[in-house]
């Protein structure tokens, strides 16, 4: 995402630190056009058609305008099959990473603000975990899964979704800086309950933290590839990332039949809602990696 | 393959699907390969009939395939037998596929009773019991309905595991406009390749007589058509020498267009790829017969200027070789196996399923259709009017015996790049680069189980 990165380029007039640096600035540049060469040229290929594609220069228009043509093909294809990817991809977002939020934010809560024997256990066991990538567990994940009948079901894909352990570790440290002990301790005095004064009191002070760990397992179940890639065989369960790669693979091999244009059409409407998710939190995610950087 | 995910996740899988392949190919030895001891009892009598009665009988299975044909079989199908539900998937192209059939098999649940299967990742499939053996069904009758080569691919020893579907038999495709214009004789020889090469790079620094960045499948094909027999497989003993007579042949052959800059290093498949075909800055291919329906739909600017001729060759005999094309096969999971069996016979060897196939655009592997008067007749104006199927039957007929693939041959593609495409990128001597893969080969099939140059 380039958009927030254009923020600290400005703010090099800030009166707090007003000493500029032209090599910063340049590598700000080439860091700006690498990120958005390639969405610009996603902008304008998404308005060729498949022979347009291959005949003209990708950073500006075919002499053909057919980005409607595209739009309507990529819903009408096979059925409207983008739309019901569209659709999985939202479950297994709204389910998943919402899911994983709220896991994550009540079980970085409860470690940060409880003392109870194993909470070293369970620190350790979750910094390890954010150490280990998804990628090396998708196998033994597939069998155990497998073994419970579960594979090619959305529960398949929503289950592992909703462990965060980096979440969780956000959520922690967040919550030991910005959530008061006094404060908790006064509820108590005042008659609140554990949940109660988690709902009402923790939850806003939370807010920013949790804002981030949503945005960033949302992004991460929005993009999630692989996992799906192995738990899934029946393409009606496919969330766009799986369902947009089995149209490119429908370029290669005997009788292939490349429909580039969709693939392509298919890619920007893929990233429009994750793009205006992260413009519209920016702020909150901001302040939330922000926060706690400085002690009070 | 810029448009595939990445190359480290695509690996990552394969290795993860090869590595269960030895361990149940050591496991399906010691139970003494009783691969169907499912359903098939209460139909497998040895006969062509308990596969008729369960077409009657009807049931429900489900069908894996990519292909662009297998829809309105499927439908077809149905209406010729309204007992029979098939469930067509969709579960990945090829490789991605396999992966998935890989993981099914490993985890003893959830592969599909009929599932489509390139002759090259037979081997793995078949060696391990994953697929049924279909001559307890009468399939073996059969065999002189297809191509020797398309029949040898999917059977081993007795054994029947698939019917074949489409065939590959290579040809050399190529861009007329380009080589009027240089003003070059279509090259019979590989030697007139090289001079052909040479004289249409020369004459536009961005034509390319071909494109070739290391591609598993055509290296394996080219070793093929040269006579080489790198991989050879009897139970878990593999011998593997890329560096046998024919492999040296080809090497020797295509060192000079690599070394000297005379391909362009174009990934296959990819919409650069598409574009070359279509604009002449790609002017030849060597490929299989399936490729006149891509070339339609996806070069459609190249229409009129293509045309096919035999496969150039060493010594001038007509020789070729099967580049990609597959069947179909039923696995060892099914339940109804002797359902599946039908369905798998009435895909890939009734008249009706066949008329399907080929108006999908697809090259037949049977030899009524290759030898009828309709199919060779057929002259597509994309081909400037050329009957091109009396030359791409010609091939099918041509085609090189004795060749095997390893049994693990999906992940040596996979790992093809590292080593061989290494030989492309720098334009060394490819022989380094078939020896760099020998290794790893020997190395990983040792690892597997296999008994690999013991």
């Amino acid at each position: 995402m380039a958009l927030p990165l254009a923020r600290p380029a400005r703010r090099r007039n800030d009166p707090l630190n007003p000493r500029k640096s032209n090599i910063l600035l340049i590598v700000m540049i080439v860091y700006g056009l690498y990120t958005l060469v390639p969405l610009v040229w996603l902008l304008f290929s998404a308005t060729k058609t498949q022979g347009g594609l291959f005949s003209s220069f990708g950073l500006w228009f075919a002499d053909d305008f057919a980005l409607f043509d595209n739009l309507a093909a990529t819903f009408t294809y096979r059925d409207g099959i983008f739309l019901r990817w569209l659709g999985n991809t939202l479950l297994y977002v709204v389910v998943g990473a919402g899911g994983a939020t709220l896991l994550a934010t009540m079980a970085g809560y409860g470690l940060a603000k409880y003392r109870f024997p194993g909470r070293r256990a369970v620190f350790a066991i979750v910094l390890g975990a954010v150490a280990v990538p998804g990628t090396a567990l998708a196998v033994p994940t597939f069998l155990l899964f497998s073994e419970l009948g579960l594979t090619n079901t959305p529960w398949a894909v929503i289950i592992p979704s909703l462990i965060s352990p980096f979440g969780l570790y956000l959520i922690w440290v967040f919550a030991t800086e910005s959530v008061p002990t006094e404060l908790l301790e006064a509820a108590r005095i005042d008659g609140a309950g554990e949940f109660r004064t988690f709902f009402t009191i923790s939850l806003r002070l939370l807010a920013p933290g949790i804002v981030t760990v949503a945005l960033f397992t949302v992004v991460a179940t929005w993009n999630n590839y692989f996992l799906p890639l192995i738990m899934l065989s029946d393409p009606e369960w496919y969330p766009l990332t799986v369902g947009l790669n089995q149209w490119s693979s429908q370029a290669i091999g005997a009788g292939s039949q490349p429909i580039y244009n969709l693939v392509i059409t298919g890619s920007l409407l893929t990233i429009i809602p994750i793009v205006i998710a992260f413009l519209l939190l920016q702020r909150f995610w901001q302040s939330g990696l922000t926060a706690g950087s400085v002690k009070q | 393959m810029k448009h595939l995910p990445s190359l480290a996740a695509r690996r990552a899988l394969a290795v993860l699907a090869a590595g269960t392949v030895a361990a149940i190919a050591l496991a399906g030895c010691s139970t003494g390969g009783s691969s169907d001891d499912g359903g098939a009892a209460a139909a497998g009598d040895g006969t062509f009939d308990s596969v008729k009665a369960a077409l009657e009988k009807g049931g429900e299975i489900t069908y894996w395939s990519w292909t662009p044909s297998a829809e309105a079989q499927v439908e077809a199908f149905e209406k010729a037998y309204p007992n029979v539900t098939v469930n067509l998937v969709n579960a990945g192209t090829n490789n991605d596929e396999y992966t998935k059939l890989q993981n099914a098999i490993k985890a003893g649940s959830g592969a599909p009773d009929v599932v489509q299967i390139e002759y090259q990742a037979f081997p793995q499939f078949s060696l391990t019991d994953s697929f049924v053996d279909l001559a307890q069904y009468g399939f073996a009758d059969f065999e002189d309905d297809y191509t020797a080569s398309t029949w040898g691919s999917v059977t081993s020893g007795d054994a029947i595991y698939g019917l074949p579907q489409d065939s590959g038999p290579m040809a050399l495709f190529y861009n007329k406009a380009v080589f009027d214009a240089a003003g070059i004789a279509v090259p019979t020889t590989w030697d007139e390749y090289y001079e052909a090469a040479k004289a249409i790079h020369a004459a536009n620094p961005d034509a390319y007589i071909t494109n070739d960045t290391g591609d598993a499948g055509f290296a394996t094909s080219m070793i093929w058509q040269a006579g080489g027999q790198p991989f050879q497989t009897d139970g878990t003993d593999v011998t593997i020498d890329l560096q046998d007579a024919g492999s040296k042949k080809w090497t020797e052959n295509w060192n000079r267009l690599v070394s000297e800059g005379l391909v362009a290093p174009t990934s296959s498949w990819s919409d650069e790829w598409f574009r070359g075909l279509g604009d002449g800055s790609i002017a030849t291919l060597i490929i299989g017969a399936w490729m006149p329906g891509n070339l339609i739909s996806g070069a459609p600017d190249g229409s009129g200027d293509w045309r096919v001729a035999p496969m150039p060759t060493y010594d001038g005999t007509p020789a070729s070789a099967e580049n990609g094309g597959g069947g179909q096969a039923v696995t060892s999971q099914s339940k109804n196996p002797a359902l599946a069996a039908g369905f798998l016979w009435w895909l890939n060897n009734s008249e009706e399923s066949i008329k399907i196939f080929l108006e999908s655009g697809g090259f037949p592997s049977t030899t009524a259709e290759l030898s009828s008067d309709e199919f060779l007749s057929e002259a597509p104006e994309y081909f400037g009017g050329q009957k091109i199927n009396e030359v791409l039957a010609d091939a099918a007929n041509n085609v090189v015996k004795g060749w095997n693939y390893l049994p693990y041959q999906v992940y040596a593609n996979s790992i093809f790049g590292d080593t061989v495409g290494q030989s492309y990128q720098n334009g060394t001597d490819l022989n380094e680069g078939l020896t760099a893969w020998q290794d790893a080969l020997v190395e990983y099939g040792n690892s597997q189980g296999f008994s690999v140059n013991k």
